[in-house]
């Protein structure tokens, strides 16, 4: 008999990726917002607790919000659609934000954006008009920071699995991740991290069940 | 060309030297009023053009158009590429969004039938024909920093301005802001995604093809005509859309009354746009 491992009560600097010092330690609620600072050369790292919880993220300069995420630019720069260890997180202008350092799923989306109340009502009727969405936490923790709608872009999506077949038929499939699966972000100048821990149950994006994620900022070399 | 001038020594003399440029026609310029186009297309009645222009390769325009609208980008000469963004003209805080565009129809690859979404649920416009199915809603447009390391130069002063650079040109000229600027779309540069997602540049289908777009609720429309940012030519070779708009709401009625036959997510959108525009007439 195995015994599974508990990710949520495992020491932070065993689960880190990249040792060093940990200066944040949080754990994000199911369905909910989280947003942080990541200062230049530390690295966040993110803890799928529970398996195939989507991670909806995004990323503005933390002195400027002006900067923003771009995925068109990020994925352009690379030549590929997936996000994985090496991809350079870019801003609208194409310039670093962070870097991917270590991922342990393998891809991770950012063509498919966020969830919101509105677009629900195409993908699945009106009566999910009412179910909790990523963009409502975008706009609540954002809003704290004084971002506002015309601030929010397409978003990365950690530990969701979005295939485009050869017709261009593209879609949110069964996840590649696992309970403890992690992936680690290492910010090239300080980065204001916006996340929501996904609420939808209308696609196998969170497993039909969402859970809790974990986030852990280290500071590597001290 | 030194153009030999008798006297703009004075403001009378300013003033005559003025006016006797105008009434030039080249083959980058808008036509104003519209209806007075030389070659409008067979089945459209000249009266009912809205919008007519020859957008030169790197250079932007922009034009607020009603619903009911239906918007033609022609490429000239084969190597166009349309970069386009919208915003709802009457409440420009909802605008494109690209994800949605692609992740509701289950459908990476722009052509006829696929809708342009907003962020709130709408369907601003759909393309309704296309002859060129080379187009991409993935890599957005170009940026100064990129034009500058590709051909040195991204300014919109270069000859290789970039898409975003003129995007920004074209918010600001309808109050708009660099942060209302989204991730955009492009027609007449195809882009494929292959089975390990790299994505790969399928050029231009040829000179001569077009796509329409009808629109569903008022927009203000930008066009910025620049490389594609995977375009794999290292020098800048981007040459003219040809943009045209016409009345024709008995198409977008067309389009309604049809729309018992779509996938039910275009339904939806649909539905939704319907929705807010009776609300408000």
């Amino acid at each position: 008999m195995t015994t599974a491992i508990d990710f949520a009560a495992a020491p932070a600097t065993d689960l880190a990726l990249v040792p060093g010092t940990v200066v944040l330690d949080e754990v994000i609620g199911e369905r909910g917002p989280w947003s942080g600072v990541v200062a230049a050369g530390d690295v966040l790292t993110i803890v799928d607790l529970y398996g195939n919880q989507a991670v909806d993220t995004l990323f503005y300069g933390a002195g400027d919000h002006a900067k923003r995420y771009s995925a068109q630019a990020t994925i352009a720069a690379q030549g590929n659609i997936f996000l994985t260890t090496g991809t350079v997180i870019r801003d609208q202008e194409g310039d670093p934000l962070m870097t991917i350092v270590a991922d342990e799923v393998g891809n991770h989306d950012t063509v498919g954006g966020a969830c919101s109340q509105e677009s629900n009502t195409l993908r699945y009727g009106h009566h999910t008009r009412h179910q909790h969405a990523c963009v409502e936490n975008f706009l609540i923790e954002g809003s704290r920071h004084g971002l506002g709608k015309a601030d929010l872009v397409g978003n990365v999506n950690f530990f969701m699995n979005v295939p485009v077949d050869p017709d261009g038929s593209l879609g949110i499939v069964d996840g590649l991740s696992a309970p403890g699966k992690r992936l680690a972000l290492r910010a090239e100048v300080d980065t204001l991290v916006l996340i929501s821990n996904c609420p939808q149950i209308n696609n196998p994006c969170n497993g039909f069940d969402p859970t809790a994620v974990r986030v852990i900022v280290t500071r590597p070399g001290v | 060309m030194t153009t030999t001038i008798a006297d703009t020594g004075t403001t009378a003399g300013a003033r005559e030297h003025a006016r006797a440029q105008a009434g030039q026609i080249t083959d980058s310029m808008p036509v104003v009023p519209a209806s007075n186009w030389p070659n409008p297309p067979a089945d459209v009645d000249p009266a009912a053009l809205t919008w007519a222009e020859t957008v030169p390769g790197g250079r932007y325009t922009s034009k607020v158009l009603a619903r009911g609208t239906r918007l033609r980008l022609h490429d000239v000469d084969g190597a166009a590429c349309a970069h386009v963004l919208l915003w709802r003209a009457d409440a420009p805080w909802e605008r494109l969004n690209v994800a949605d565009t692609v992740k509701v129809p289950w459908q990476a690859y722009l052509g006829a039938g696929h809708p342009l979404l907003s962020d709130q649920g709408r369907v601003l416009a759909t393309v309704v024909a296309d002859d060129s199915g080379r187009h991409d809603a993935l890599c957005g447009t170009t940026t100064l920093a990129g034009n500058t390391a590709k051909y040195g130069d991204g300014h919109v002063h270069s000859s290789s301005p970039a898409g975003r650079e003129m995007f920004v040109l074209a918010a600001a000229k309808h109050g708009l802001t660099p942060t209302d600027v989204p991730p955009s779309v492009s027609f007449f540069h195809g882009v494929r995604v292959d089975e390990d997602g790299s994505l790969r540049s399928t050029g231009s289908a040829g000179p001569g093809k077009s796509v329409d777009l009808i629109l569903h609720l008022p927009c203000v429309v930008a066009i910025a005509n620049t490389a594609h940012p995977v375009d794999p030519s290292p020098t800048f070779d981007t040459t003219s859309v040809e943009v045209l708009a016409w009345r024709a709401t008995a198409d977008l009625d067309a389009l309604l009354a049809g729309v018992a036959d779509t996938e039910p997510e275009y339904q939806r959108a649909v539905a939704n746009s319907e929705d807010v525009w009776a609300a408000l007439s």
